[in-house]
């Protein structure tokens, strides 16, 4: 049996409106009364009735607020005032039931502006989109999701902007009141602890009940995000305290300010003990991961290693060094340091170890490979923020000097403590040293050059010819490459001028397929608002995983050149099940395709032109002859610069 | 022992460069067929997933050696996934790709 909706109970929702209603007693008594009294009152018609109350305030009173059904100001309208307070631009999202009163709100109260309502295919693909749009920017998108099915969607990009330090906020919608939502479907979406799936790799979340939690909430959860090491956190919002009117009994809403803070940098005793220690190497190598934070982090990077005349090994996690300069390093050269200075590695361990997929029982076995009393420096805001479960942490590696602390807030102090130990001694050896390694370094230039040479002319197209007539057409542009997903043998990074913090956005952080597409979507969406022109090198595995966002970049005009990577397969695991054939002593079974069965994306092949074509790219393929192709790029970028994606389907070599 | 063997050869330069035995075009499907195309490229290129093959220096033996041995990171495969007839078509194959142009020539790869 049915309980009526305005039975009695112990409906929250009822509840509140009661409390509101309470609040709001003696005017609501007045009006009472006098309608008890109409209503004793014997049945009478006057020929015209005398202005009431209301036509009297409407004549003689500057208009007031339009009424509507719910009986006032909406809670959701309150919370966009709380968003329009931190400045959130874009909200990219798939609409839902569950936030369909704050969709409302944002789109009608607020004029639809900051933020401003996305339209996605995919959860996935709002909270990728977000994660790129940090990267240019150095500012959070917030991303709504429905109730359970819509945080399950998004879980994926969640775990990548976790794995890689970027803050991404994320408006859960549920609808609390089992005795109150509606049943079926709305009821299959709530969850009593809706956050509890992304708890283990979001910075933090919460559920708050009323209007004022909401507003604290959401100025501590962007504060939280925003506190290196960044991070997504996410906020559950009831159905009902969006829906339902702010009511008397919060008239007293406030909106907490919101000051951004400051990254926690070393202690000096450390940072001094460190500069120490780089200074008398005879060999320091620093390496970078996520060390620059901002353009000025790269600018600090430079300043230390050439105080020091260190090679820099930047990992790409963002874009850390310029691979113009002449320290700049591949990993190799950490097995020669006496001093390892470690910035915001994800990885210590493997920068001091290796380990090979090849040992007996087809289990892998680890060796070193750093110099036996190798001297270790980590700075890491990580190391203030290890959680459990999920694996992220990476393995153990005992360090001599561990700061957890910023590593971009941190260098202005190392700097400063490296220049007041430096001896004239000391000072005087960098000359040298810097000698050397720019002949290395031009010796290493000649090396990658003569490697991208090899299979020039082949078809299909060598992922090296793919990357320079890319940058061939775009170089003397202000480029930003969003994405590189699908490994290009890392051509762009050995062979492009990369020396802006936009040159290079990093990778998904948590390797979870899918990233690609719509990061470089969300970059491109904050480049075309700084008049960059944006690139991508799309693989095709990746794109599949939720390619609506194409559509999305159509829909909202975002401009982006990408050109695939299509080596149809999932080639990473092509060679993992190579390997498995290869240790088991069998031969593997292609069927009809390249690879390994379920390894390959053929038969038939994916005509992704078409595919973007019918989202409303501009689209050309497949481009199979590598002298097509720096036509196809010109003839592409002219398209982008009027203001539309396009894509090119080129078929590549497998790295 | 085969592979310590081989490279001590090579590293005293007593192996010279044998004629190539094998059928290259033979070598070709057999290339890709085996699955060698999946890290080192068709033309043998090289990349990030493996080295550069295509007129490698190394001589056949210490190729067909090293392929069925190797406890590096690749995989070895063995004669039964593998016969030495046959890797010596590959290498014939790889032999046979045509040597790359002195990158000085190539004008994308010497942009400013």
């Amino acid at each position: 049996m049915t309980e009526p909706r305005n039975g009695s109970g112990t409906d929250r929702r009822r509840f509140l409106k009661g409390a509101a209603l309470a609040g709001a007693a003696p005017a609501i008594a007045a009006t009472t009364s006098v309608t008890q009294a109409q209503v004793a009152a014997p049945r009478h018609i006057p020929s015209a009735l005398p202005p009431n109350a209301h036509q009297i305030a409407a004549e003689t009173h500057a208009p007031g607020p339009i009424e509507n059904r719910i009986g006032g100001k909406p809670g959701s309208d309150f919370m966009v005032d709380v968003l329009k307070t931190l400045d959130i631009k874009y909200t990219p999202s798939n609409c839902a039931s569950s936030f369909r009163a704050l969709h409302e709100s944002i789109i009608n109260y607020g004029e639809n502006k900051a933020p401003e309502y996305l339209s996605c295919m995919h959860e996935e693909s709002g909270v990728g989109m977000a994660h790129g749009y940090f990267k240019i920017t150095g500012k959070p998108l917030m991303t709504m999701v429905h109730g359970t099915v819509g945080l399950q969607h998004a879980t994926m990009g969640i775990y990548n902007a976790w794995c890689d330090r970027v803050p991404v906020i994320i408006i859960g919608g549920n609808d609390l009141d089992a005795a109150a939502r509606p049943p079926g479907v709305p009821t299959f979406h709530a969850a009593q602890d809706i956050n509890t799936i992304v708890r283990d790799y979001t910075k933090w979340d919460d559920m708050p009940t009323s209007l004022q939690a909401f507003a604290q909430s959401m100025v501590r959860g962007y504060k939280i995000a925003m506190t290196p090491p960044y991070g997504p956190v996410a906020i559950s919002l009831d159905a009902g305290l969006q829906q339902e009117p702010i009511g008397a009994h919060n008239s007293g809403l406030y909106i907490p300010k919101f000051t951004m803070p400051s990254p926690p940098s070393g202690e000096m005793g450390a940072v001094k003990d460190a500069a120490k220690m780089l200074l008398a190497a005879e060999n320091p190598v620093i390496v970078a991961d996520r060390a620059a934070r901002t353009p000025n982090g790269i600018r600090l990077l430079v300043e230390l290693a050439e105080l020091l005349q260190a090679q820099v090994v930047d990992q790409g996690g963002r874009m850390n060094f310029p691979n113009t300069h002449y320290l700049a390093r591949g990993a190799a050269v950490a097995a020669q340091a006496d001093v390892i200075l470690g910035l915001e590695l994800s990885d210590f361990w493997a920068v001091v170890n290796s380990y090979t997929d090849n040992g007996e029982h087809g289990i892998g076995y680890n060796s070193a490979k750093a110099k036996a009393g190798v001297k270790l420096i980590s700075i890491s805001s990580v190391e203030l923020l290890t959680k459990a479960n999920y694996q992220d942490f990476q393995r153990f590696q005992s360090v001599d000097i561990s700061m957890p602390a910023d590593a971009e807030a941190t260098l202005p102090a190392l700097i400063e403590a490296v220049k007041s130990q430096m001896t004239s001694e000391r000072r005087a050896q960098n000359d040298q040293r810097a000698e050397k390694a720019k002949k290395a370094f031009a010796d290493i230039r000649a090396r990658e050059t003569a490697a991208a040479a090899v299979a020039w002319d082949a078809s299909p197209i060598s992922t090296a010819r793919l990357c320079m007539e890319l940058y061939n057409q775009i170089k003397d542009e202000d480029w930003s490459l969003v994405a590189s997903e699908g490994n290009v043998s890392n051509w762009p990074n050995r062979l492009w001028k990369m020396e802006k913090h936009h040159h290079w956005l990093g990778r998904s952080g948590g390797y979870g397929v899918g990233y690609g597409a719509p990061a470089s979507v969300g970059a491109a969406l904050a480049n075309r608002d700084l008049g960059r022109f944006s690139v991508s090198i799309q693989s095709d595995g990746d794109l599949m995983f939720a390619p609506g966002v194409l559509w999305t970049a159509a829909k909202h005009k975002i401009p982006l050149l990408s050109v695939m990577h299509n080596n149809r397969a999932w080639h990473q695991e092509v060679m993992h099940v190579q390997r498995m054939a290869s240790f088991r002593n069998r031969p593997s079974n292609y069927g009809n395709d390249a690879g390994p069965i379920g390894t390959m994306i053929q038969n038939p092949d994916i005509e992704y032109h078409k595919l973007a074509e019918s989202m409303g790219w501009w689209a050309k393929g497949p481009i199979k002859d590598p002298a097509q192709l720096g036509p196809a790029i010109k003839e592409a970028m002219a398209v982008v610069k009027s203001g539309q994606p396009a894509l090119l389907n080129v078929w590549t070599q497998p790295r | 022992m085969k592979t310590l063997f081989t490279l001590s050869l090579l590293a005293t330069g007593l192996l010279a460069t044998s004629a190539f035995a094998g059928d290259a075009v033979k070598g070709k499907a057999t290339f890709v067929g085996k699955g060698c195309w999946q890290c080192h490229g068709y033309e043998g290129q090289g990349g990030s997933a493996g080295p550069r093959l295509a007129n490698t220096q190394l001589p056949e033996d210490a190729v067909i050696s090293f392929v069925h041995n190797t406890n590096g990171i690749m995989p070895p495969f063995s004669e039964k996934l593998i016969s030495d007839a046959e890797l010596s078509d590959i290498y014939a194959y790889l032999q046979s790709r045509p040597k790359p142009a002195d990158p000085k020539t190539i004008p994308l790869l010497n942009l400013k």
